[in-house]
């Protein structure tokens, strides 16, 4: 199919369609009301279920709801209505109903506004309800990689019974570019419900969905259950982007929208000689600190950009600790802008040089996190 | 000479098939009970037990899909109405029904009721008003009565302070997409016949696609009321009874034909 | 080669249209391009810009800074953007609505009564289009052929019959530009 110019959010809604999904709840937010726009004309024409909930609170129950019959099902939302969310996902990852969580990150906290961030990273990646539960976060950094990875979560939630988020900021929710969509899934390989999808206990004992387990025991053994599977997906599905690593000595690090600018700022230190190189996570959970802890082997410095105060760079620091040469830490700096703005490539540019200046080949002991006095962007 | 008799035993009465053969944890004396045997008698007299889905809420009814023999999913505190939206709209010809005390209903689910009534959503909600938090140990609840002492309440309620009850049935009724709102009481034989009746119509309002219904029953808490049963039972119809009159609230166009 | 483009004015001038049009054309001829919309509360009225940018490698940053080519088609956008354009860079100024001329002199300004033609060509609605014609034929990033061919194969069904319209507005767009940078 050829491509076509889509925006990101209605992008996502077309790419979910195409997946299969059978029931959209969700409440108006910028910025990702486009989406529920979309799926509010298309949903209808294909006989499909929209509804549109009283609140985030209600459509993320809906959701869980409408999971609990086995069919695919989502909803979409951005920062603050994604914090409302928060209760019926960790009901919802308890349960083990699979479902698609779509979350355009916009500037908080509170009200904050409505231009592009990324502040919810830990919130979704380290779960933001009560409770050990994990959901597959899958961040994209180009409106095709959102078309493509809403497929993904859709085919990784069904396998895992799990909550499967794409991720993306603002700006990459309002974004128009080029991108091919993928043909709609094969109505047979969405198959039957499964066995133990609420749809009548028609000839068959009664199904039940629940998150409570009451005895102790129980509830450790079934905590148990649900790590060995996030421990399974951290083995086998981590996904990431590199660029110019292979003798990369300085690695940045950034997720969607800010890893997309901090390669721009990746091939500018190239053509200045530095010899610099990019990792971009794409799953955010699980991961990729297999392949970071690799890198730190060859790494003199680690350049985290993030489009808030620094919270992937906790994972990154995790994932390189010790695994540089002589079983050192390789230096981890950080980069970022808050408030929705944007950074752009010559700022990442000038804290991979500063990096470069400092992070000498002997390995230092760990970095101390500082904030700036003059409340300009958070250098660490 | 005397012909041989042979007397052969008459059943009548069997536990519902929709109703699942194990104990529950109610207290003694507890209405629950009854209501959750008047709903399973339902299905099973209206032959829905092999295509309903229930919803069980946060409360004393937690574990509701224990006592049933159907489908059943357990709610967040209060999200019984959404989740059963969620159910109903991918599964229209499935008969869903949600379980709901007064905390969840009225209190931190008052907003989930109030839309799926006002979308008119085709769903039967079980609405089990004893006027207190019962799996909590006994506090205040929006339908707690002016003066009656709770864990929360030890002076008895301050209206001035937390307001007047809440009569969930009369307020439902006021909207729209209500088809069937009416309040039973389950403290004696006359009346729980009633609420079966009650109950029956709920859920063939839902096959008849006329939207949402609502039965509110009156029942009772020994525990938490401190009284022994009997007393409670008294309790219902001397001070529930006056502030929460039973009737039929809402009957839509086309109910009264079912 | 990476072109980064602005195109800015009130709310209901067709700021963002214009910027599709570019992007549409891009994506035909086969370039890389990314549009990104202000997406401020203003629905109607309030400033309303939009970025594009177009390359012919893999984009990277999608933001814009210092954009080498801009339409204003107001003059608060006038005073946003001259003053972070690119030195060297195209300005296009809607004349028609913006009494001031440009004051940085490292510009190739070209000023375009881009209201004043519309209305020749029986729609003022057209002034954001005759704009897009002066930045393409004074900027060089694509061909005044290959928009009037997005044009063709994007315009929405019910706009359709606009299109005789659409390209005479890109060509007077385009002359007048070509003329002023002779």
């Amino acid at each position: 199919m050829a491509k076509q110019l889509l925006k990101g959010n209605e992008a996502i809604a077309e790419a979910a369609i195409r997946a299969g999904v059978q029931a959209y709840f969700g409440y108006p937010i910028t910025p990702q009301t486009e989406l529920l726009e979309y799926m509010a004309r298309r949903m209808p024409e294909l006989g499909r279920v929209f509804l549109q909930a009283e609140s985030e609170l209600a459509a993320i129950n809906m959701v869980y709801g409408a999971a609990c019959t086995g069919r695919r099902v989502m909803t979409s939302s951005s920062s603050p209505g994604v914090s409302l969310m928060q209760e019926g996902l960790s009901y919802i990852a308890a349960s083990e109903v699979p479902c698609v969580i779509v979350d355009v990150m916009r500037g908080g906290p509170g009200l904050g506004n409505i231009a592009p961030a990324q502040g919810d990273y830990t919130q979704i990646v380290k779960g933001g309800g009560h409770g050990d539960y994990r959901m597959i976060v899958l961040a994209p950094a180009t409106v095709q990689e959102a078309v493509d990875l809403t497929r993904l979560a859709f085919d990784l939630a069904d396998k895992y019974r799990m909550i499967a988020v794409v991720l993306l900021d603002g700006s990459l929710g309002q974004m128009m570019e080029p991108a091919e969509l993928p043909p709609f899934a094969d109505g047979a390989a969405l198959g039957t419900p499964p066995a133990w999808a609420l749809t009548g206990a028609q000839g068959r004992p009664k199904n039940v969905v629940t998150s409570i387990h009451l005895v102790p025991e129980d509830e450790e053994q079934f905590n148990q259950q649900l790590q060995a599977r996030y421990a399974e997906i951290a083995r086998t599905e981590v996904r990431c982007h590199e660029y110019a690593t292979a003798d990369a000595d300085l690695i940045v690090v950034g997720f969607g929208t800010a890893g997309r600018v901090a390669q721009t700022a990746v091939k500018q230190a190239r053509a200045q000689g530095l010899k610099a190189g990019l990792l971009r996570p794409i799953t955010l959970f699980p991961f990729p600190e297999q392949r970071l802890a690799e890198l730190a082997r060859q790494a003199r410095g680690f350049l985290v950009v993030e489009m808030n105060a620094g919270q992937m760079v906790d994972d990154v620091r995790l994932a390189v600790s010790g695994q540089g040469r002589g079983g050192l830490t390789p230096a981890v700096r950080f980069y970022g802008r808050m408030g929705g703005i944007v950074p752009l490539p010559d700022e990442v540019l000038g804290a991979l040089k500063a990096l470069a200046e400092t992070a000498g080949h002997t390995p230092q002991p760990s970095p101390v996190s500082c904030l700036p006095l003059d409340g300009g962007p958070v250098a660490r | 000479m005397l012909a041989d008799v042979v007397l052969e035993p008459e059943i009548t009465y069997t536990r519902p098939a929709a109703l699942a053969d194990t104990y529950t944890h109610y207290c003694p004396g507890c209405t629950h009970g009854v209501a959750h045997k008047l709903v399973a008698e339902v299905i099973d007299e209206l032959g829905l037990r092999e295509r309903t889905i229930g919803v069980a809420p946060v409360g004393c009814a937690v574990f509701a899909y224990n006592y049933f023999n159907v489908d059943f999913a357990e709610a967040a505190h209060g999200r019984a109405p959404a989740m059963a939206t969620g159910i109903k709209r991918v599964l229209p010809d499935q008969m869903v029904f949600t379980y709901q005390g007064d905390g969840d209903l009225a209190s931190i689910g008052l907003g989930e009721i109030t839309h799926v009534a006002a979308r008119g959503e085709n769903l039967t909600v079980i609405f089990v008003n004893n006027a207190i938090y019962g799996m909590t140990g006994g506090q205040m609840a929006p339908t707690t009565l002016p003066g009656q002492k709770t864990a929360s309440s030890p002076c008895g309620r301050d209206v001035e302070a937390t307001g007047l009850p809440l009569r969930m049935a009369e307020l439902l009724a006021g909207l729209p997409g209500t088809a069937y709102a009416v309040r039973r009481s389950l403290h004696n034989v006359k009346e729980i016949n009633r609420a079966k009746k009650a109950i029956r119509t709920a859920f063939q309002v839902q096959q008849a696609g006329l939207g949402f219904a609502l039965v509110e029953l009156l029942s009772s808490c020994p525990t938490n009321w401190g009284l022994p049963p009997l007393d409670a039972l008294k309790w219902i119809e001397d001070q529930m009874l006056p502030y929460y009159p039973l009737g039929d609230y809402k009957v839509a166009d086309g109910v009264e034909q079912l | 080669m990476q072109t980064d483009l602005i195109i800015s004015g009130f709310g209901g001038q067709g700021a963002l249209f214009a910027g599709q049009i570019l992007a549409y054309a891009a994506m035909d001829e086969g370039l890389h391009v990314t549009w990104i919309p202000s997406y401020g509360p203003e629905m109607r009225g309030g400033t309303a810009h939009c970025t594009v940018v177009i390359s012919d490698d893999e984009i990277g940053s999608p933001l814009v800074r210092n954009p080498a080519a801009a339409i204003v088609l107001n003059q608060p956008s006038l005073d946003k953007y001259e003053p972070l354009m690119a030195a060297g860079g195209v300005l296009v100024v809607n004349s028609s609505l913006i009494p001031r001329r440009p004051q940085r002199t490292d510009l190739r300004v070209v000023e375009v009564p881009a209201n004043a033609l519309a209305e020749e060509l029986g729609n003022v609605r057209l002034a954001n289009v005759v704009a897009v014609g002066a930045l393409v034929a004074a900027a060089g990033v694509l061909s005044v052929e290959a928009v009037e061919r997005a044009l063709a194969a994007h315009l929405p069904e019910r706009h359709k019959h606009l299109l005789p319209a659409n390209s005479q507005a890109l060509r007077r767009g385009a002359a007048l530009a070509a003329a002023a940078l002779a």
